[in-house]
C-alpha cells in the first residue's frame, strides 16, 4: 500500500536496520562500565553521537540523545529558560512551532515567563523583522509594578511540519546573535532533507523523521549556551550523552547510519522528490475545483505538499484514500484528539477544514504518484457529491 | 475584540443556524445559503466549531466576501458576512 506519511514517520532506512541488527550483537552492554563488552557499546555509542553531530553542525560532545524529538524540545525550552532565571525572563516563539515546543513555552508561562507569539503570513512564514522586533523584551508585571526583563529564549523551526515552509532561520540567527538572546531551532521536520540552517545555539531533531528507529531524539547545546538539565539529577551523567536512563545503543547507531544515508543521497532525493511533490502541486488545483495548495510553492521542504478541498470533511478524505491504497494524513480539527483546528492553519488564516498533508518517503516512485493523481478528483467529487448539510446529525 | 467603540453590526437579513455541526458543514450552509439574500446583505453564521472561528474569515477572503465580525454568543459564536457580488 503506497505510503504517503513521511512527515509522520519515515520508514525504516536500509541502512538504519543493517546498523541496528549488528549493533543488536555488538552494542548491548552498559556503555558506563569498564570490562570489555561494555568499552564496544561506548565506542559503538560514541561513534553515533560524533556522525549525527557533525551532520547537524556541532561537535559530539555538543549533542545529547533524548528518548524523542518531543523530550528533545521540551528540555531545550525548559533547561534554557531554568538555567537564564536571573537573565530574565521573556520567550519569543513562532505561532507555528511544533506543540511540543509551544507546550513546553506555555509551562515556562504558567511558571511566570512572558511569551510573545509571532506570527506568520499565508505561507506559513515568519516575518524575520517581526521576528527581531519581538526580541525588545516588554514590560512585565501590573500597572503598578511594572518592570522589563530580558529575553531568555527565541524558538524557530526551521521548517513547518505541516505545510512544509521553510523559515528564515539564517536572518533570525543573526538578530538573535546581535541581541545576545539563544535560538533554539527545531529541525525535526527538515533534517536529512535539506541542509541543517546555521546560527542555532539549541538544535532539536528526532531520527524516526530521518529513517532513524523511533525512541531516539537529539538535542545539541552549542558550547557558551547556557543551559540546564530540567531533570532530576541535573546535569548527566558520563553515559556518552543519554540524557536520562540506560542509553539504547543499537538504536543510536541505527539512527547515525539512517541520517548519514540521508545526507549522502539527499541531493539526489530532494530532486526526485521535489519533482514529485511539484507535479501534485500543479495538477490539483487544475483536476479539482475548489482545492488549495498550502504553504511557499518554492521555498519548502521537498517532500511534503499540503492541499485543501473547500467543503470536504478531511476525516472522511483520509478514510476513503485508505481504502483506495493510499496513507495520508490530515491537520483537520476532526481528525485530531482534541477538536481544535491545527493551530498552523490557523496562524496562517486558511480554510482548517478538508486537508490532507501528502509527505513522500524515500523510495516513492511516480507511478505511485500518477495513481494517487488519478484516484483523488473522483475521491473528492464523491465525498462533496455525499455531504448533505441538512443530513448532517447535530451533536 | 471589543465592540464597544465600533459602529453597531449591521442586522443580519438571513441567520444560519450551523449550531452542533462540525466545519465544513458551517461553511457549506454558508456558500449554499448566501445566494439567498440580496447583494450588499449581511448574513449571520451561528456557529459552535472552533475551526469557524479561522474557517469563515478564510472562506470569505477566498471567496472576495466581506467578513464583517465575529461575535460571542453563550453557546459559540455568531458571524456576519456580507455578500459582496
Amino acid at each position: 500500500m503506497p505510503y504517503l506519511d513521511a512527515a509522520s514517520t519515515e520508514p525504516l532506512h536500509p541502512a538504519a536496520r543493517v546498523a541496528l541488527l549488528s549493533a543488536l550483537d555488538d552494542g548491548w552492554a552498559d556503555p558506563a562500565r569498564l570490562y570489555g563488552d561494555a568499552r564496544r557499546a561506548r565506542l559503538l555509542l560514541d561513534q553515533a553521537r560524533q556522525r549525527i553531530a557533525a551532520v547537524l553542525g556541532g561537535r559530539a560532545d555538543e549533542l545529547l540523545f533524548t528518548s524523542s524529538g518531543t523530550q528533545a524540545a521540551h528540555l531545550a525550552v525548559l533547561g534554557t529558560v531554568r538555567a537564564r532565571r536571573r537573565a530574565g525572563r521573556h520567550i519569543v516563539v513562532s505561532a507555528v512551532e511544533h506543540s511540543s515546543v509551544l507546550h513546553a513555552v506555555e509551562q515556562c508561562e504558567r511558571d511566570g515567563a512572558a511569551a510573545t507569539i509571532v506570527g506568520v503570513d499565508q505561507t506559513g512564514r515568519v516575518d524575520p523583522a517581526e521576528f527581531a522586533a519581538a526580541l525588545t523584551p516588554p514590560t512585565v508585571g501590573g500597572p503598578d509594578r511594572r518592570e522589563p526583563t530580558a529575553t531568555v529564549l527565541a524558538c524557530l523551526q526551521s521548517a513547518n511540519h505541516e505545510v512544509g515552509t521553510v523559515q528564515p532561520v539564517e536572518a533570525a540567527a543573526s538578530t538573535c546573535r546581535r541581541a545576545s538572546v539563544p535560538l533554539l531551532v527545531d529541525a525535526a521536520a527538515s533534517a536529512g532533507r535539506m541542509p541543517i540552517p546555521r546560527g542555532w545555539s539549541l538544535l532539536t531533531a528526532s531520527a524516526h523523521k530521518w529513517g532513524g528507529p523511533a525512541g531516539v531524539g537529539v538535542l545539541a547545546v552549542r558550547r557558551g549556551s547556557r543551559w540546564r538539565s530540567p531533570l532530576p539529577g541535573g546535569a548527566p551523567p558520563d553515559r556518552g550523552g543519554w540524557v536520562s536512563g540506560y542509553p539504547d545503543v543499537p538504536a543510536a547507531l541505527a539512527a547515525a547510519a539512517a541520517l548519514d544515508a540521508m545526507e549522502a543521497e539527499r541531493l539526489t532525493l530532494e530532486t526526485a522528490l521535489r519533482a514529485l511533490t511539484d507535479r501534485i502541486r500543479h495538477r490539483i488545483p487544475r483536476a479539482i475545483p475548489d482545492s488549495l495548495v498550502y504553504g511557499d510553492p518554492v521555498n519548502t521542504l521537498p517532500h511534503i505538499v499540503t492541499i485543501c478541498f473547500l467543503y470536504v470533511n478531511g476525516e472522511a478524505l483520509v478514510t476513503e484514500l485508505d481504502r483506495a491504497g493510499f496513507g495520508v494524513s490530515s491537520g483537520s480539527a476532526c481528525t485530531a484528539d482534541t477538536l481544535q483546528p491545527s493551530h498552523v492553519l490557523a496562524a496562517m488564516g486558511v480554510i482548517t477544514h478538508g486537508n490532507i498533508r501528502v509527505s513522500l518517503p524515500r523510495a516513492t516512485s511516480e507511478d505511485t504518484i500518477d495513481r494517487f493523481l488519478d484516484v483523488l478528483p473522483g475521491t473528492v467529487a464523491r465525498l462533496r457529491a455525499a455531504t448533505d448539510p441538512a443530513a448532517a446529525v447535530p451533536t | 475584540m471589543s465592540t464597544q467603540h465600533q459602529p453597531a453590526p449591521p442586522l443580519p437579513s438571513l441567520t444560519i443556524d450551523a449550531l452542533g455541526r462540525k466545519c465544513p458543514i458551517p461553511i457549506i450552509m454558508l456558500a449554499e445559503q448566501i445566494r439567498d439574500v440580496p447583494v450588499g446583505a449581511v448574513l449571520a453564521v451561528l456557529a459552535d466549531d472552533p475551526a469557524a472561528r479561522t474557517d469563515v474569515p478564510a472562506w470569505c477572503g477566498l471567496k472576495s466576501q466581506e467578513f464583517v465580525v465575529e461575535q460571542t454568543l453563550p453557546r459559540g459564536w455568531a458571524f456576519l458576512v456580507r455578500r459582496c457580488y
